[in-house]
């Protein structure tokens, strides 16, 4: 019985100790939800995200790397809606690491709190394509959700690791207000083109429509996840004319050949948007995230090719 | 009573609810002519009296049941009156009579994720030793797949070939264990290799490879009753896990147990990236069991899997390559010695656009009970995705037989999934 009873104290102790002084081990789906956890953790914790900012966030492989990742992880925070569902569930179960099951403290889903746009009403289909059936997931690209994370984030690192506290809410006062007159920027910059139509390539833009009074009327996509059919485009082709619509955004990975051949029909720029931190290696936090992106749209309404 | 009849107009005004938006639409477009006002009135009073009559019925069905209400509100029929004028002399209600009108339905919030999937086959050409029929709905799978608790999810595969039912799989796997383990219990498709983990709609081609039908068992592979550990052990940033089951000593085509004897397979994988668009999936199995033609005959199978895949994170969706191989060796004890045959196949596919794959795959097996007799193949394969959902497939395919046949045949595949959203295969 003694015997046992060191070998268990052997065992678990280091790992007591460890645990004290370690960072806290962060793994994100988004680099989004990665790099506002460095912001609010600095160097307290140690921040990786699964997916890559140039990546459509719906297909992720579910690699077993990233099985390793996970049972390394003390936290991992999810997008939620039902957007990581194609290779999440199998890694998190494969991970051998009950911290970050969905339901323990380990588990983060931002999206709670968050302006969730276009959520189905009634009954859905996959007549609709890739609908999801908990709302638009893209949901961070409003800056408002980005301060809701953040908190979110921020409340549960002091949670975790209760010691530093006082850090956290610090480090998130300072991104706050950071944001707070980022957004004043950001919002001054897109003033002129309130209520600008514009089309995307995919549903990714409602938040970030709503938040900079852009007005989303079409998709090139003729439903989520279905590919440009050649009615469809023309149909997008007659709506960017009829509009007078000076900006096709389209996520960057995406194909380009159908907006630039819609852009070459109409006049109409393409301009392609970031949805995520990463996308470009000058992204590199969720403030230049915005940075580049309303720039890039500045850029296309103001000179607006036509 | 009051409560009670409150209850039940509440009730009787979801169920009607629905029907107002309708009422509305027809008045809406044009001003109603006095003989659609007239109509419209008639059919107000006909669900006036429909309402009383329901209501009537609710209060009787309340009111007879035992415990409902004390015995001198449950003597009295209930009236035919509107819900405001409630008579004066009425008794609290108990609890139970209360919850008795607010549906007693078991939550749904539970159910597993339900999804079916549906692989039709037609196939052209002829061929006297494989004698796929020219139409089949090859299977139809059925899955149930949910959490148990917070120590263990279920795994269900219910597939329904052309006749029967049969469990494809069905599994606990415990994610909560110590030091790195991960346990399954259930029936299994065992982890020998690569191509036998897989169900046989998400493989890359319509059909089974040679390797498979003839060493590990036929068509279906090995599937097995019993139990799998698997422990990481991580080396670095590469992946690294060994498996090891133990199955009932009899699994179709492959082990047959005289009494109580049982099979093993164990397995090592090692995935590693080797850049942020490619990796390598590599693995070693070996497995054992009885064979069933003496009291201590054994078939012993070695095996070893790789992939590679190409996938620039960047344009993932629309440009992507795989190239996998596997190599099956069979020892089987006969009557007299032992008999060896191995076999392998090596496949490819790469992806054209969003939606297409063109894919080749050449095959040599020889056959476990006789490996003088070589079947080898080739085939080219062309898959179109409409959607996440469904999928269409071509699949030229020459096999050569050790009967001396030579079979060309094309083989298309349709497929399509309703329900819940799974995880893709990787």
């Amino acid at each position: 019985m003694k015997r046992i009873t060191a070998l268990l104290a052997f065992l678990i102790l280091p790992a007591f100790a460890q645990g004290a002084q370690a960072k806290v081990r962060i793994v994100s789906t988004l680099q989004d939800f990665a790099s506002i956890s460095q912001s609010i953790g600095g160097d307290l914790v140690e921040a990786d995200s699964l997916a890559k900012g140039y990546q459509d966030p719906h297909f992720v492989d579910a690699k077993p790397s990233f099985i390793l990742k996970l049972s390394r992880a003390d936290l991992l925070i999810v997008a939620g809606l039902e957007l990581e569902i194609g290779y999440l569930p199998p890694l998190i179960d494969q991970s051998r690491n009950t911290k970050i099951h969905p339901g323990s403290p380990g588990y983060l889903d931002v999206s709670h709190g968050c302006d969730i746009l276009e959520r189905p009403v009634g009954q859905v289909t996959r007549a609709m394509g890739d609908v999801h059936p908990y709302g638009n997931p893209h949901f961070w690209t409003d800056p408002d959700n980005g301060r809701i994370i953040a908190r979110s984030i921020a409340a549960k690192l002091a949670e975790l690791d209760p010691a530093h506290r006082a850090d956290y809410e610090k480090n998130l006062a300072a991104f706050e207000a950071k944001l707070a007159e980022k957004d004043k920027e950001w919002l001054a910059k897109m003033a002129p083109y309130a209520g600008a139509k514009v089309v995307s390539f995919h549903r990714s833009w409602p938040n970030f429509a709503k938040h900079f009074k852009l007005d989303v009327v079409g998709e090139i996509e003729p439903k989520p996840g279905i590919p440009p059919s050649p009615t469809h485009t023309l149909e997008i082709i007659n709506l960017v004319t009829r509009d007078k619509i000076k900006v096709i955004l389209v996520e960057p990975y995406f194909d380009l050949k159908t907006p630039k051949y819609i852009a070459g029909k109409t006049g109409a720029s393409v301009v392609v948007t970031y949805p995520s931190v990463g996308g470009l290696p000058e992204i590199k936090d969720y403030f230049s995230l915005f940075d580049t992106d309303i720039d890039a749209l500045v850029k296309g309404l103001g000179s607006g090719g036509r | 009573m009051a409560r009670n009849r409150f209850h039940a107009s509440l009730a009787l005004l979801c169920l009607l609810f629905p029907m107002r938006p309708a009422l509305a639409q027809e008045a809406a477009p044009a001003p109603a002519s006095a003989a659609e006002l007239e109509a419209l009135r008639a059919e107000v009073q006909q669900l006036k009296q429909q309402i009383a009559a329901l209501q009537a019925q609710i209060a009787a069905l309340l009111a007879s049941q035992p415990g409902a209400a004390p015995a001198g509100a449950a003597a009295t029929p209930a009236p035919v009156v509107p819900p405001t004028a409630a008579p004066a002399t009425e008794a609290p209600v108990p609890p139970a009579a209360i919850t008795a009108a607010t549906p007693t339905q078991t939550s749904n919030y539970f159910n597993p994720s339900i999804s079916v999937i549906g692989n039709f086959l037609g196939v052209g050409g002829s061929n006297k030793t494989e004698d796929l029929p020219s139409m089949s709905l090859r299977e139809s799978e059925v899955s149930f797949q949910a959490v148990v608790d917070p120590y263990a999810r279920a795994d269900f595969f219910i597939s329904f070939p052309q006749e029967g039912v049969e469990v494809e799989e069905g599994f606990a796997t415990f994610t909560a264990l110590p030091w790195g383990l991960l346990a399954k219990v259930g029936r299994m498709r065992t982890s020998f290799g690569k191509i036998n983990t897989l169900h046989l709609h998400v493989l890359p081609w319509p059909d089974e490879p040679l390797t498979i039908v003839n060493l590990l068992g036929g068509e279906e592979g090995w599937v097995g009753d019993g139990v799998s550990v698997a422990k990481l052990i991580p080396m670095g940033e590469v992946f690294s896990e060994l498996t090891a089951q133990a199955f009932r000593g009899d699994a179709e085509g492959l082990f047959e147990a005289p009494g109580r004897e049982l099979a093993y397979n164990a397995h090592y994988r090692i995935f590693t990236d080797l850049t942020e668009s490619t990796n390598l999936d590599f693995g070693l199995s070996y497995a054992r069991g009885p064979n069933g033609i003496t009291e201590r005959s054994d078939t012993q199978l070695e095996g070893i899997d790789t992939t590679f895949r190409w996938k620039p994170l960047r344009t993932a969706t629309y440009r992507s390559m795989s190239a996998r191989g596997e190599y099956i060796r069979s020892r089987k004890d006969l009557l007299l010695g032992t008999e060896r045959a191995a076999g392998w196949f090596l496949s490819a596919e790469y992806q054209l656009a969003k939606r297409w794959f063109l894919g080749g795959r050449y095959e040599r097996a020889e056959q476990a009970d006789d490996a003088a007799l070589l079947d080898k193949g080739g085939a080219a394969i062309l898959t179109f995705w409409p959607s996440e959902f469904s999928q269409l497939r071509a699949e030229l395919r020459r096999r050569i037989y050790a009967t001396g046949e030579t079979a060309d045949e094309i083989l298309v595949q349709i497929q399509f999934a309703i329900g819940a959203h799974g995880a893709h295969p990787f």
